[in-house]
């Protein structure tokens, strides 16, 4: 019989300003770079990129949701570190100019001036759906 | 004679003790901000280095990884990135950083051709009018430093770097030793020195990685840079507003002692007119008297 699996992520979010969140939870969902990733307790140890997407915490029966600009995810066997290099509650965001964020990467993308960054706006993009879902998730 | 300088002396005293009461004021300004500073300081720990950590980890398994970041080049390039604070009134901070950035330059950056970043006026405002050009300037950030500033220099001297436009990049700053002293550091930036490999204790495991680990290690590299440009700028924030709590307590007390001078001067004068008077009032009485009793 293999040891017992822990029951509990031991989970940190940390940005470059400051320790985000720090708690025991059940399970996280991160935004891998090849899509989301769910851990739960006793995951295999792993790396991965994060690119702009949605959190999602689960514990004590609640699910708590933040959003995440690019980072990375260390997961070792007794907890688990997501480095973010932007991490928001949906407090902390400013749904209106996300919503304009969104509205000017997509007009650049219908309108495609010849100078367009489309890595950056893809990314404005990303950041901006992300943000709104947040904040929606939030309201149910 | 005397009371007119008996005026000056007073006006002294009153703007002295108005400059006391700035002077103290600004003291505990800069305890609370200092506090802050430090609070950020410290918070921003966790995320370098666990950021390092990675980083040497993922250095044992990616073989001589050909990132540009990591090149090494004897160019003669290079550029410094100066941080000074954007206000003064805070002792020898922002001249000590001037001074290491000008010595270092006369002697190790002879012969080759600099160019120079600053963040805060202070620094950018001495270094105008000197013959070296100054490529990037980051004005009045230094009162709320945020990562994306050092992001951006970050992004921007990184691609100089791969460019090959830079062959170096330092960083000059004053680094937060103790509420009363600052360190002048001149610390290379690139190209990234040699990461140290970790060593292989006894609970080494292997991740499991979503992509190859040379991607990650080439994608952690930029990001390396920056968080070391954001401590830096972290560490002269609260270094300055140390700074400035010292200098302000020196002024203070010089303040206490300039008053206490003054008033002291002030009451001499005074009891000596006074003393005059008396002996006037004296002597003139007794020389009523002499003439009455002839």
């Amino acid at each position: 019989m293999a040891e017992k699996l822990p029951g509990k992520i031991n989970l940190e979010i940390v940005t470059p300003e400051r320790q985000f969140f720090c708690g025991e939870v059940d399970a996280v969902t991160v935004p891998g770079i090849q899509g989301y990733l769910g851990i739960l307790p006793g995951h295999a140890p792993l790396l991965s990129e994060l690119k702009n997407g949605v959190i999602t915490v689960e514990g004590d029966g609640a699910k708590q949701r933040f959003f995440c600009g690019w980072g990375f995810v260390e997961v070792l066997s007794d907890r688990v570190s997501i480095l973010a290099e932007v991490a928001e509650a949906s407090g902390q965001i400013d749904a209106e100019s996300a919503r304009k964020d969104r509205e000017k990467a997509e007009g650049l993308f219908r309108s495609r001036p010849e100078d367009t960054d489309y890595k950056q706006a893809l990314n404005l993009w990303e950041q901006a759906v992300a943000r709104l879902e947040v904040v929606e998730s939030s309201k149910d | 004679m005397p009371s007119g300088n008996l005026i000056d002396l007073r006006r002294r005293v009153r703007s002295v003790k108005n400059i006391h009461q700035i002077t103290r004021a600004m003291k505990f300004v800069s305890a609370s901000k200092l506090r802050r500073a430090q609070d950020r300081v410290f918070s921003a720990r966790p995320y370098a280095n666990r950021m390092l950590a990675v980083l040497n980890s993922l250095a044992t398994r990616v073989e001589s990884s050909s990132h540009p970041l990591l090149a090494e080049r004897d160019g003669e390039q290079i550029m410094l990135i100066v941080i000074t604070s954007d206000k003064g009134l805070c002792g020898a901070f922002n001249s000590n950083v001037i001074r290491g950035a000008a010595r270092y330059i006369e002697k190790d950056a002879v012969n080759r051709e600099l160019s120079l970043t600053m963040v805060g006026r202070k620094g950018y405002d001495w270094f105008k009018s000197r013959p070296w050009p100054i490529k990037h300037q980051y004005l009045n950030i230094m009162s709320r430093v945020d990562y994306q500033y050092a992001q951006e220099i970050g992004r921007t001297v990184s691609q100089y770097y791969a460019e090959s436009q830079l062959d170096a990049v330092y960083l000059v700053y004053n680094e937060f030793a103790s509420v009363t002293s600052q360190n002048v550091v001149v610390e290379p930036l690139l190209p990234i020195r040699r990461l140290e490999p970790a060593v292989e204790n006894e609970t080494f495991l292997d991740y499991i990685y979503e992509q190859p680990p040379a991607v990650i290690f080439d994608n952690l590299l930029p990001k390396h840079v920056e968080t070391q440009i954001f401590r830096a700028m972290l560490e002269s924030e609260a270094a300055e507003q140390g700074a400035r709590m010292t200098a302000m307590e020196a002024a203070t007390s010089n303040a206490e002692e300039m008053i206490d001078a003054v008033t002291l001067q002030i009451n001499r004068m005074r009891q000596a007119s006074i003393t005059t008077e008396i002996i006037e009032i004296v002597s003139g009485a007794n020389a009523l008297q002499e003439a009455r009793s002839k």
